[in-house]
C-alpha cells in the first residue's frame, strides 16, 4: 500500500509501550490495577507477599501501552510504568519488574 | 504463576510520587480497597501539574482516615482537631498570603462537626482549597453514620438503616458561596488531577468532593463486598455533566453519580475585599488622627511621634 | 510618599493616655507585634475585637471576626504557624468553647495569647457585670496535662504592660498564654501611658537555623522548648495533636506519650522563677497576709488600713502571675506568718492553691463572693482581724 506521507512522520508507525514495575511488599491486594488496567495486562498472582497479600504479576508485558492508570490508582503506591524506550529496557528479557523497596 | 522473587532490577527506579510522600511511613494504615491512596497520588499529581513550588503549599487536615492524609503528604503540613481544619486552614493563609492552603478532610469531619465553618468560609470566599473525601461514613471509629450517608444505608449506629436525609455536598458549598465547586469519584482520578490542578491555581474558595469507597465499614456492611466491588459501582452509575445545578443532584444509594465541574466563576475574596475597604478609605483622606484615638482622650499635647 | 504608607508610618500610638481598658489591651497587643486578631463579640470582650478591628488593617495586620469562638481559636494556631504573632479575645463561655483548641495549642506548642475578661459565671452567668471565677479553668480547661502561663492585670495601665509581656512568654516558651482580666478593669478607663517602641522589650520566638534535612520539629535542647520554623519557609514538618516524636509524626505508644506530654508541664516548672511575678508589700514581720489578684487587690485596700490602724501587722501580696502558682513563696510565707487571707470574687479557687502550699502551717481564710460586686471591706478586715487573733 502507498501512503501519501509517512503517519506521524515516522518511517513506520511507533506504538508507546510501557514497563510495569511492582513493589510487592507494599501492595494490600485490592485489586483496582487489575480490575481497571484497559489491556488487561496484570493478574493476581499466586504468590503472598510479606503481609500475606497476592501482588498482581505482570501477565501479558507486550500489551502494556503506557496509560499510567495503575500507577495512578494504586492506593499503596505499589505499581508505577516507565516509558519502555526502543532499544530496549534496563531489564532485557525479563517478564517480570520488580523493585526492591528500601 | 510466575515467581515474584526474582532477583531485584535497578535501584534508581522510584515510585514518581515519592518525592512527595513521607516515605518513611509508607506504607500508610489505610485499608485494602479503600481509595485514599488513590485520592493522594491524584492531589499529588495535581499539584505537580499546577507547577506549585512545593515549600510553598500547607496541608491541613482533620480528624478521621482521610485526616492522615497530612502525616504521608511531605509539605508542611497540620493535623488539627475534629472539624477545625478550615479556621486553621484560614488562619495560615491570611497571615501568609503566598501559601497556597489545601484543606484534606472527610465528609464528616467537614459537614458534621465542621459545618459551620465551611458554609462561612465558603461565604467569605477565603482563598483557600478544600478537598472532601466522602466516603458516606465515618470510617476510623468504625463506622457510624455521616451526614453524607444515604438514606437506608446500614452503618454502626444505623442498624435498622439510616432515618436521616443526606446533605448534598456539591449544593452546599454551591449555595455557600463557592468560588470553585467540582465533584468526583476516586475513578476519576485524570480529571480530578486536572481539578486540582485548577483548583489550586485558582484564587477564591474551591471546593473538591471526591466520592470515596469504604472497603472495611461502608463496603461490608452495605454492599457485602469489597472496595473494589463499590467502586465498580461507583463507576457503573456515573454520569459526567459540568453543567448540572448542584442543587439538584443529591446521592442516594442507587442513583446516578453526578460528577463534573459544576461552578467556575471569579468572584472577589476575603483578602481583597479587605485591601479594597482600606485602600477606599484611605482615598477618601480619612482622619487617621480620628481613627487612631477613637474612644480615647489624649492628655497631653504631644503629636503623635514617627517610630 | 504614597498616602497609605504614611499611615502605616503614622499608625502608631505613643504618649499619654485617657484609655479603656480593653482598649489599652488591644493596643498592647499591636505595640507587642501583633498582627492577627480573630475574635468573635461577646461581652465584656468586645471591645478589643472592635478596636483590632480598627487598628490592624491599617498596619497591614489581619482582622477576621469569626463564626464562633472555636473558628477564632483553630484560626489564632494557623495564623502562629504562618508566623504571626496572634491574639484572641473573649469570656468566661467563649474559652469553654475554645478549650480543644487551647489543647491542640498546648500539644502542638504554638505561639498565641488568649485574652479573658471575665464575667460573671456560669453559663451565661451575668454578661455585664464581672467576675473571677474562671482561674482554674484557664489551668484545667482543656482535657489533659499540660503547662499553662496566666497573668492577671488590675489596671488598663498593667492591661497595657501585661499583655505585652504575654506576648513575650508565648513567643519565648512556645505556648497559648491567658490574661485574665475581669470586666471591671477591662471596661474601667483610666491612664494610661505608651511609651515609645524603643523602649518596650519585646521577644520574638526563636526560629531554627538548621537545614531541612536536620530539622526536627520539636527536637529540644536544655531549655526544653522546641525550635520554631513557619509554613512556607521550606521544611515540609509535620505538626499534630496526636502524641508525636520530635520529627511531629505520630507515635501513639506509651513511651511515645512520656516523651511528649510530660515536658508541656517541664518547660513552664523549669522556668517557673523567670515567669512568676509578685507584687508585695509588707511582708516582712507581718501576721496576716493578704493574697489577692485583679480588681480585688485595688478593693482590699481600705481593709488593709483599717487593719493598719488598729495595729495589726498585715501584708499584701499581689498575684501578677496567677499560673504558675507561686508555690515555692507560699510555702515559704506559710513558715512566717499566721494566717493567710485570700478574698476573691468567686468561691473559692485560687484558694486551694494557697491552701496546698501553706500546708496548715498557716491558716488560709477564704472571703468568696459569688461575683458582680466587690467585697465589703468592713468584712475583710473582720478576717485580717480574726486570723490575725489565732
Amino acid at each position: 500500500m502507498k501512503y501519501w506521507e509517512n503517519p506521524f512522520g515516522q518511517p513506520k508507525p511507533k506504538t508507546v509501550r510501557g514497563e510495569i514495575h511492582i513493589i510487592p511488599n507494599r501492595c494490600k491486594g485490592c485489586n483496582f490495577c487489575i480490575e481497571y488496567c484497559p489491556n488487561k495486562v496484570l493478574e493476581i498472582s499466586g504468590e503472598f507477599n510479606e503481609k500475606g497479600y497476592h501482588p498482581p504479576f505482570i501477565a501479558h508485558p507486550e500489551k502494556c501501552c503506557y496509560c499510567g492508570l495503575c500507577e495512578v490508582i494504586c492506593p499503596d503506591f505499589a505499581i508505577f510504568v516507565t516509558e519502555k524506550k526502543e532499544s530496549g529496557s534496563a531489564a532485557d528479557g525479563k517478564e517480570n519488574h520488580l523493585v526492591q523497596e528500601k | 504463576m510466575n515467581d515474584i522473587s526474582q532477583e531485584m532490577i535497578s535501584e534508581d527506579l522510584r515510585h514518581p510520587m515519592e518525592d512527595l510522600l513521607r516515605m518513611d511511613r509508607i506504607p500508610h494504615i489505610w485499608c485494602s480497597g479503600c481509595g485514599l491512596g488513590g485520592c493522594v497520588n491524584a492531589f499529588a499529581a495535581g499539584i505537580r501539574k499546577a507547577g506549585i513550588d512545593y515549600n510553598k503549599v500547607a496541608l491541613v487536615s482533620g480528624i478521621g482516615c482521610t485526616g492522615r492524609v497530612a502525616g504521608y503528604v511531605k509539605m508542611d503540613s497540620y493535623h488539627t482537631t475534629h472539624g477545625r481544619a478550615i479556621p486553621f486552614a484560614t488562619g495560615l493563609k491570611l497571615a501568609n498570603r503566598e501559601l497556597t492552603v489545601v484543606v484534606f478532610s472527610g465528609d464528616g469531619d467537614l459537614f458534621a462537626i465542621g459545618g459551620n465553618h465551611l458554609i462561612h468560609a465558603a461565604r467569605r470566599n477565603v482563598d483557600i482549597n478544600v478537598i472532601c473525601v466522602n466516603n458516606f461514613i465515618y470510617g476510623m471509629t468504625g463506622g457510624q453514620n455521616a451526614p453524607t450517608t444515604p438514606l437506608k444505608a446500614y452503618s454502626s449506629t444505623a442498624p435498622y438503616g439510616n432515618y436521616e436525609q443526606p446533605f448534598n455536598l456539591v449544593g452546599l458549598a454551591a449555595a455557600s458561596g463557592a468560588s470553585f465547586v467540582a465533584r468526583w469519584t476516586s475513578l476519576h482520578l485524570r480529571r480530578l488531577t486536572e481539578s486540582i490542578a485548577q483548583a489550586a491555581c485558582k484564587k477564591g474558595f474551591c471546593f473538591i468532593e471526591i466520592i470515596t469507597p469504604c472497603a472495611t465499614v461502608f463496603a461490608r456492611k452495605n454492599r457485602g463486598g469489597t472496595g473494589l466491588e463499590l467502586l465498580k459501582d461507583f463507576g457503573r452509575r456515573t454520569v459526567i455533566d459540568h453543567s448540572a445545578d448542584p442543587q439538584k443532584i443529591p446521592l442516594t444509594m442507587d442513583n446516578e453519580i453526578v460528577c463534573g465541574t459544576f461552578v467556575n466563576e471569579d468572584r472577589p475574596t476575603f483578602w481583597e475585599n479587605v485591601q479594597a475597604g482600606i485602600h477606599e478609605k484611605v482615598a477618601k483622606n480619612a482622619d487617621w488622627e480620628e481613627i487612631q484615638s477613637h474612644g480615647t482622650r489624649r492628655l497631653t499635647k504631644r503629636s503623635t511621634t514617627r517610630w | 510618599m504614597e498616602r497609605r504608607t504614611i499611615l502605616f508610618k503614622k499608625s502608631k500610638l505613643h504618649g499619654e493616655f485617657f484609655m479603656q481598658g480593653d482598649i489599652a489591651c488591644a493596643e498592647g497587643a499591636i505595640a507587642a507585634g501583633c498582627r492577627f486578631f480573630g475574635g468573635y463579640p461577646i461581652t465584656p470582650a468586645s471591645e478589643i475585637a472592635e478596636r483590632m478591628a480598627m487598628r490592624l488593617p491599617l498596619l497591614d495586620g489581619v482582622f477576621v471576626q469569626f463564626e464562633d469562638e472555636i473558628a477564632s481559636m483553630a484560626a489564632i494556631l494557623g495564623a502562629s504557624w504562618a508566623g504571626a504573632k496572634s491574639m484572641t479575645a473573649t469570656s468566661g463561655p467563649g474559652i469553654s468553647l475554645m478549650n480543644e483548641n487551647i489543647g491542640l495549642g498546648m500539644m502542638m506548642e504554638s505561639p498565641c495569647v488568649i485574652v479573658n475578661v471575665q464575667r460573671g459565671s456560669p453559663s451565661t452567668g451575668l454578661p455585664t457585670l464581672w467576675g473571677q471565677s474562671d482561674m482554674m479553668q484557664a489551668r484545667w480547661g482543656s482535657h489533659g496535662d499540660y503547662g499553662v502561663i496566666a497573668l492577671c492585670p488590675k489596671s488598663p495601665q498593667e492591661l497595657f504592660d501585661l499583655t505585652i509581656k504575654a506576648f513575650n512568654h508565648a513567643e519565648k516558651y512556645r505556648l497559648p498564654v491567658f490574661i485574665l482580666t475581669d470586666a471591671i478593669v477591662g471596661h474601667m478607663t483610666e491612664k494610661v501611658v505608651i511609651p515609645p517602641v524603643e523602649e518596650l522589650h519585646i521577644v520574638d520566638r526563636k526560629y531554627t537555623s538548621k537545614s531541612p534535612e536536620e530539622y526536627f520539629p520539636y527536637e529540644v535542647g536544655e531549655d526544653l522548648i522546641p525550635e520554631f520554623a513557619k509554613a512556607g519557609d521550606g521544611y515540609r514538618y509535620h505538626s499534630t495533636g496526636l502524641t508525636h516524636d520530635k520529627r511531629g509524626y505520630p507515635d501513639m505508644t506509651v513511651e511515645g506519650q512520656f516523651e511528649c506530654v510530660p515536658r508541656l508541664t517541664e518547660k513552664i516548672r523549669k522556668h517557673e522563677d523567670e515567669i512568676i511575678e509578685l507584687e508585695e508589700r509588707d511582708i516582712d514581720g507581718a501576721d496576716v497576709v493578704v493574697v489577692c489578684y485583679g480588681i480585688t487587690a485595688r478593693t482590699v485596700f481600705p481593709a488593709i488600713e483599717m487593719a493598719k490602724k488598729a495595729g495589726i501587722k498585715v501584708g499584701y501580696l499581689r498575684l501578677i502571675t496567677v499560673w504558675p502558682f507561686p508555690e515555692k513563696r507560699i510555702r515559704e510565707l506559710s513558715q512566717k506568718v499566721k494566717g493567710f487571707v485570700v478574698p476573691e470574687l468567686n468561691l473559692g479557687q485560687m484558694v486551694r492553691e494557697v491552701e496546698r502550699c501553706a500546708a496548715r502551717y498557716a491558716t488560709v481564710r477564704l472571703l468568696p463572693h459569688p461575683g458582680g460586686g466587690i467585697h465589703d471591706f468592713q468584712e475583710i478586715f473582720n478576717a485580717i482581724k480574726e486570723v490575725a487573733d489565732e
